[in-house]
């Protein structure tokens, strides 16, 4: 079934190259990450030479970009009617999730791959710590799966692109505040200490927040990993349960 | 080859299909007509593995529709209601799509592709985004994806609307040609196809069917001898028969 796979993900892939999203959305990324760390994270003032401005403001344009990477995924083939199709096809359910899925985090790795001139400057500019800079991108790029399989799940709600990406949005955001003391403050005054601790272990900036420090722990590798196999398997039993109950 | 045992699909409080039987054997084309709402579409939704029955077998070549799923439709070839294509792929990539999907690679994969795109007479937009072609070469795009892989069962849900009389003629001439090493099953609205292509027909109403026999035993049960007057009698209501006379 590994051709099936193969083929969604291919046809997935470049369906984003086929229209101008994919364009539009790496224009955007390549724009707005450096951006943001110039400008917001102070990149020249810090006078250090690593890429934290970059990984700090990481979580807050991923919430964003990446539920509107993942908005199309389901929604606009139950809109068009190529759900039908698709259907149809002896593709293995968990196939089409993967593909879908694997295709839109290979757009989200060509965006991370365009702020690489950023690293490259920063090895001219001084003598960073590569290794931790490599943590960070790997650490990046599983938070960016985590949104975009959330993201996915979310569109197999709807046939409105639109109300998947506020879903989406709305979802990561949640998933990203959990992490921010003034949430954990206002948690801690109300629940109880496992509760508190539990809300704080759901954080995607929590988990995050390690590999941008350079850390890589297998808890946080399994969170993220735990909550992309979770999401895709949130959105193959939504598709599937159109099997039992139509349009 | 193909077997409808059953069936029985309900959506919220609407019982779409009631017990729906019937089989169909390699070389028969069964013309599968009803009026709107009658239940043509998800009763080949279900065929198709696209939709589960509530009760019911739905099987191609032996296998179950929903418990070898994948068994099944690889041995069908389905043109879903409305021929639904990805706009930004052409044609070709969009057959490719579906071939590849079914395990087609290399040298087979372009053979298969091509000789559909010939069947269907589509080389000349075979290249150009399905979402600028006409509604005609749009449906022949679909069409190609499915009788690409060379299916034993074709579904067509109705594989002629909003094509101009020469595309009709051909996409009628290319289900004979290709119907003594298939099971067919076409939907339509347009009931000359019936005589025109069909070996067979079932008409069903309300989710039950009304009429399974040959084109020419229809036309008998209509009042002046056409299809059209036997789909009147048979699916008209007995007062709705009153206020259309």
């Amino acid at each position: 079934m590994i051709h099936a796979l193969h083929a969604v993900y291919r046809r997935e892939l470049l369906a984003y190259f086929q229209t101008p999203l994919a364009y539009v959305f790496l224009a955007v990324f390549a724009s707005a990450a450096p951006a943001l760390a110039f400008h917001m994270g102070r990149f020249f003032d810090t006078n250090r030479a690593d890429l934290a401005p970059l990984f700090d403001y990481m979580p807050w344009l991923l919430l964003i970009l990446m539920p509107a990477l993942a908005m199309r995924s389901w929604a606009e083939e139950r809109d068009r009617g190529t759900l039908e199709f698709l259907m149809a096809l002896p593709i293995p359910l968990w196939a089409s999730t993967l593909g879908k899925f694997l295709a839109a985090w290979s757009v989200a790795a060509i965006a991370l791959l365009l702020t690489v001139p950023m690293w490259i400057a920063v090895n001219y500019l001084g003598n960073p710590d590569n290794a931790a800079i490599l943590t960070g991108y790997f650490g990046a790029l599983l938070l960016a799966g985590g949104y975009l399989a959330l993201g996915q799940a979310l569109s197999a709600t709807t046939s409105n692109q639109v109300v998947a990406f506020v879903l989406g949005t709305s979802a990561c955001f949640l998933l990203t505040m959990t992490g921010l003391p003034i949430v954990l403050a206002v948690v801690g005054d109300s629940a109880p200490a496992a509760i508190s601790e539990f809300i704080a272990g759901l954080s995607a900036l929590e988990h995050y927040n390690a590999f941008r420090n350079g850390v890589i722990a297998l808890t946080d590798v399994v969170f993220f990993v735990g909550l992309i196999a979770a999401s895709l398997a949130c959105a193959g039993v939504l598709i599937a349960e159109r099997r039992g109950g139509g349009r | 080859m193909l077997v409808a045992d059953n069936l029985v699909k309900s959506f919220e409080t609407k019982r779409a299909v009631q017990g729906v039987s019937f089989t169909l054997e390699k070389g028969e084309v069964l013309g599968f007509l009803g009026p709107n709402g009658a239940g043509k579409t998800t009763t080949m939704r279900m065929l198709a593995g696209c939709l589960e029955p509530d009760a019911g077998i739905a099987s191609i070549a032996g296998y179950n529709c929903v418990e070898a799923r994948l068994e099944a439709q690889a041995r069908l070839g389905f043109l879903p209601e409305g021929a639904p294509a990805y706009p930004a792929m052409t044609p070709r990539g969009f057959v490719k799509f579906g071939l590849r999907a079914r395990g087609f690679r290399g040298d087979a994969l372009s053979r298969a592709c091509e000789l559909a795109i010939e069947r269907v007479r589509l080389a000349e937009a075979a290249d150009q985004p399905i979402g600028t072609l006409s509604k005609g070469f749009k449906r022949r795009a679909a069409l190609a994806a499915a009788i690409a892989h060379d299916p034993a069962v074709l579904i067509l849900d109705e594989p002629t609307d909003g094509l101009d009389p020469n595309q009709k003629d051909g996409v009628r001439a290319l289900i004979r040609e290709m119907a003594p090493d298939k099971a067919i099953i076409i939907s339509t609205h347009i009931l000359e196809e019936v005589p025109a292509v069909c070996s067979r027909a079932i008409v069903i109403a309300a989710g039950k069917v009304l009429f399974d026999g040959t084109p020419h035993a229809l036309e008998q049960k209509g009042q002046d001898g056409s299809v059209e007057s036997a789909f009147r009698a048979l699916t008209l209501e007995p007062e709705a028969r009153e206020s259309a006379a």
